[in-house]
Order: structure tokens, then sequence, then C-alpha cells
């Protein structure tokens, strides 16, 4: 290390451990104190190869950007977590998820929790849709970028289709009423809801292919009501099939961002 | 194809004269690729009928509800609301269940006894004692379901049949149980 004396313990020390073969093949590059070394650092390491080698000094113009992209990634980040965490203590059961979610608050450590998951969906919400106004004010939808926003639009619809299936989860009468309205509106599906225009014509003869037991809504409810079926769809939909397609998406989005020239440059 | 390959690169050992070439050989394999779309194809299928299931754990559609007599003349009768979600309405002709379902999206109304109305809590939706909607946002009347006397000479109300004012369907036999 530079900063030490040469010849002095922690430097002799220090030179040591980085000749070690374990040292040298986690580690492929020097201290990131020269140019060469930052752009090496960036670049072999997974975890930080994903951010830029330099970004321009447009890209931290607070006043341009608002920062909201990134909040919502980070948020997106907390929720991950926190749900991992509670899902640790939640069993998606008609029998036990309300107590489950009463008892995260009351018998387990930190019960806070819950609480921090859902004050970050509704951040998550507010910052996206700032985000979303941030990138049209600025113009950052014209070409070339209009793709990106189109990806950027399924990802707003994916977080508002996350908090729709995270809110039948503690399973009170506020999650059974909102999810039994709004699955209700699957049901006027043009084609594919039973009740909705069109589907009248997909029938073989006087058999109807898309009724109530075979519409766009029974396969989002698993049944024809909200109950058992509904709360582990919903379940898997939260935890595991919304946030693998968001994080595909997200990908694509800031490969997007990155390709263009990275954020807020000029076109 | 493979003639451009073996003019540009140095011939190797191993390699057959006049050999196929890489790009040549991928599409030398048609049916093996017609087979594998065709798995990748059916497997996509076999995933979308997947998410709708056979047998549904749900409690049963139908339920008998005691005998006629037990059944006041001119009343539409609760006992059933929060176990079936039904109402039985006795007229002077004859009985009718009306499913308690708001035909707007779906919440359980409420029956008014005083302002003789049905009246759903989550948009304001009125329904006259026949289930006839005249107020709110629902748009056609509550659904009566089947009812018919059994063989014991119960009353049995059976969810799994509906029928819908707006499509004419109350004058059909089951919709009315005549006393």
């Amino acid at each position: 290390m530079a900063t030490q004396e040469p010849g002095s313990f922690l430097a002799r020390t220090w030179d040591y451990i980085t000749e070690t073969q374990v040292w040298k093949s986690i580690f492929r590059h020097g201290m990131p104190t020269t140019n060469r070394n930052r752009a090496l650092v960036v670049m072999s390491n997974v975890a930080l190869h994903l951010h830029p080698v330099k970004i321009r000094k447009s890209g931290i113009r607070l006043k341009f950007t608002w920062c909201m992209g990134g909040l919502t990634f980070f948020l997106f980040l907390v929720e991950t977590f926190t749900g991992l965490l509670l899902m640790f203590y939640y069993r998606p059961t008609v029998a036990y998820a309300y107590m489950d979610i009463v008892d995260l608050g009351e018998q387990v450590p930190l019960g806070i929790m819950r609480e921090l998951h859902r004050w970050g969906a509704h951040a998550m919400v507010i910052s996206v849709w700032l985000h979303m106004f941030r990138v049209f004010m600025t113009g950052s939808y014209k070409p070339p970028r209009e793709f990106n926003w189109n990806v950027g639009v399924i990802l707003l619809v994916l977080t508002l289709l996350l908090s729709f299936t995270g809110y039948l989860l503690p399973w009170d009468q506020l999650a059974i009423w909102a999810i039994t309205v709004g699955s209700n509106m699957a049901r006027a599906t043009p084609l594919l809801g039973h009740e909705g225009p069109g589907a009248q014509l997909l029938a073989l003869g006087d058999v109807r292919l898309v009724h109530a037991g075979s519409d766009a809504r029974f396969a989002l409810l698993g049944g024809r009501f909200v109950g058992e079926a509904a709360l582990l769809r919903f379940y898997v939909l939260h935890c595991l099939g919304i946030p693998l397609v968001a994080a595909t998406l997200m990908a694509v989005h800031f490969w997007r961002v990155r390709k263009d020239g990275g954020i807020s440059g000029p076109l | 194809m493979a003639d451009e390959e073996s003019e540009t690169q140095p011939a190797k050992a191993g390699d057959a004269p006049g050999g196929i070439g890489r790009r040549a050989f991928l599409w030398s394999l048609p049916l093996g690729w017609s087979a594998f779309a065709a798995s990748i194809s059916a497997w996509l299928v076999a995933s979308g009928r997947f998410m709708f299931p056979n047998v549904l754990f749900e409690p049963p559609q139908s339920f008998k509800a005691g005998f006629p007599s037990e059944y006041n003349l001119g009343e539409v009768d609760e006992r059933w609301k929060d176990a079936f979600g039904v109402w039985i309405v006795r007229e002077s002709d004859g009985f009718y269940a009306i499913l308690a379902v708001c035909t707007h999206l779906g919440c359980s109304p409420n029956w008014l006894a005083a302002e003789n109305k049905f009246k759903c809590p989550c948009h304001g939706s009125g329904f006259y004692r026949t289930g006839v909607n005249f107020e709110g946002p629902a748009p056609r009347p509550l659904e009566r379901v089947r009812i018919v006397l059994s063989d014991d000479g119960q009353i049995l109300v059976d969810k799994a049949t509906k029928f819908q004012q707006e499509k004419g369907e109350w004058g059909k036999p089951e919709s009315f149980l005549k006393a």
C-alpha cells in the first residue's frame, strides 16, 4: 500500500497477503489507484461490472434525473430482501395466512419488517410514477429510446401487479374484497373473459369454450371465487413469477440506458 | 458453402474430403429441429393447460333450506346469507332464491328491511326485493339460483345454476318454486 512506509510491519504484511495465491485468485487487479486499475476493477468484478467504468457529469445532475429510476431499483432490492425475510414466517394457506401476519408483528423480533415491506411497496409505486414523469418531461423517450420507454411501461404494470398480488396475502377483509372486485374485472376481458365481448364467439356449437370455469379469471384465481387456490397462486406470482419477469425486463431496461450512452446523456 | 470453407482454411487431419461444413450441418437435421420445436411447443401448451385445475376444493354448491312452512309470507329470509350467500324470498305465489353477489363487482349486498331494498356497501348499488337493480353502478339485476322441492319435502337451493333476468331466464321453471 502506497500510504505505508516501505518496510513497515503493516506494509510488509500487506505485500505478503497480496502475493498469496488465494488473494491473487480472487483479485485479478491491483488497488484502484491508477486509471488502469480502476477500469480493471470495474471490468473484472461481477458485481461492479454492472456499473459503467465512467459516467458523464450529466449523469449525476439530480435536478435533471431526480434519481428516481435508481431509487426504484433500490426499493426493488429492499422489497426483495424484506420479502424474503417475511417468507420465513408466512404460510400462504387460509388456515394460517392472517395469523402469520399478525404474529410477524407481535411475536417475531423486529416486528416492523412487515411494515417496512409495505411502506417500501408504497414508496416504490410512487418512485416509479415519478421516474416515468421525469423521463417524459426530459424527453428521454424520443428516438432512439422509444423501445426502452415501452419496456418501462411494462415494468410499471409489473410493479402495480406486484402490489395487487401482495395485497391478498394478509387474507383480511381488505385483501379478500379488493381482490374479489379486481378479479371480477377480469371476467369482462374481451374474448378471454366469460362475461366479456366476444366470449360467445369461442364456442364449438352449443358448448362454450370460455365460461366461468375456464376463462382468464378462472386461471388467475384457480377457482370460481377468491379462496385457497387464489391465495397460493397470488403468493407464487408475487414472490417468484412477477419478480423474475421484472428482473429480466430491468436487465433489458438498464442495458438499453447503457447502450444509449449512459443515463441522461445527450442524444 | 462447403467449398468456401475448405478454400480459406488449411485442411486438417481428420477432415472428410468435400465435408459438409458447419452451417450446412445445422440445417441438415430438419427432423431433429422439428422434433425439438414440436416438443417445446407442446410443453408450452401443456404448461398453459396446467394452470386450469380439474378439481376444485370449494364448498358444496347446493343445500337443503328447510321446509316451506318455515318461511314467512312476504319476507326476505336471511338465515342462509352468511353460510351460503343466498336470500330466500317468499311471495304469495311461491319462493325464489337470490344470490347475494352484487352484479357490479362482486361484493355482498345487505338487505335493508326498513327501506325494502338490497344495498351494496361497496359502491352503493341498490336492488328491489325482486333483485332488479334501480340505483348505483350495478348494470343488471341480482341473479336468482335454482330452487326446487327435494324428495323429502324440503326446499333445495342449487347455486350451480343461475338465472339472469336480463336474459329472460326468470321465467324458467326452476327459478321459481310454486307454493
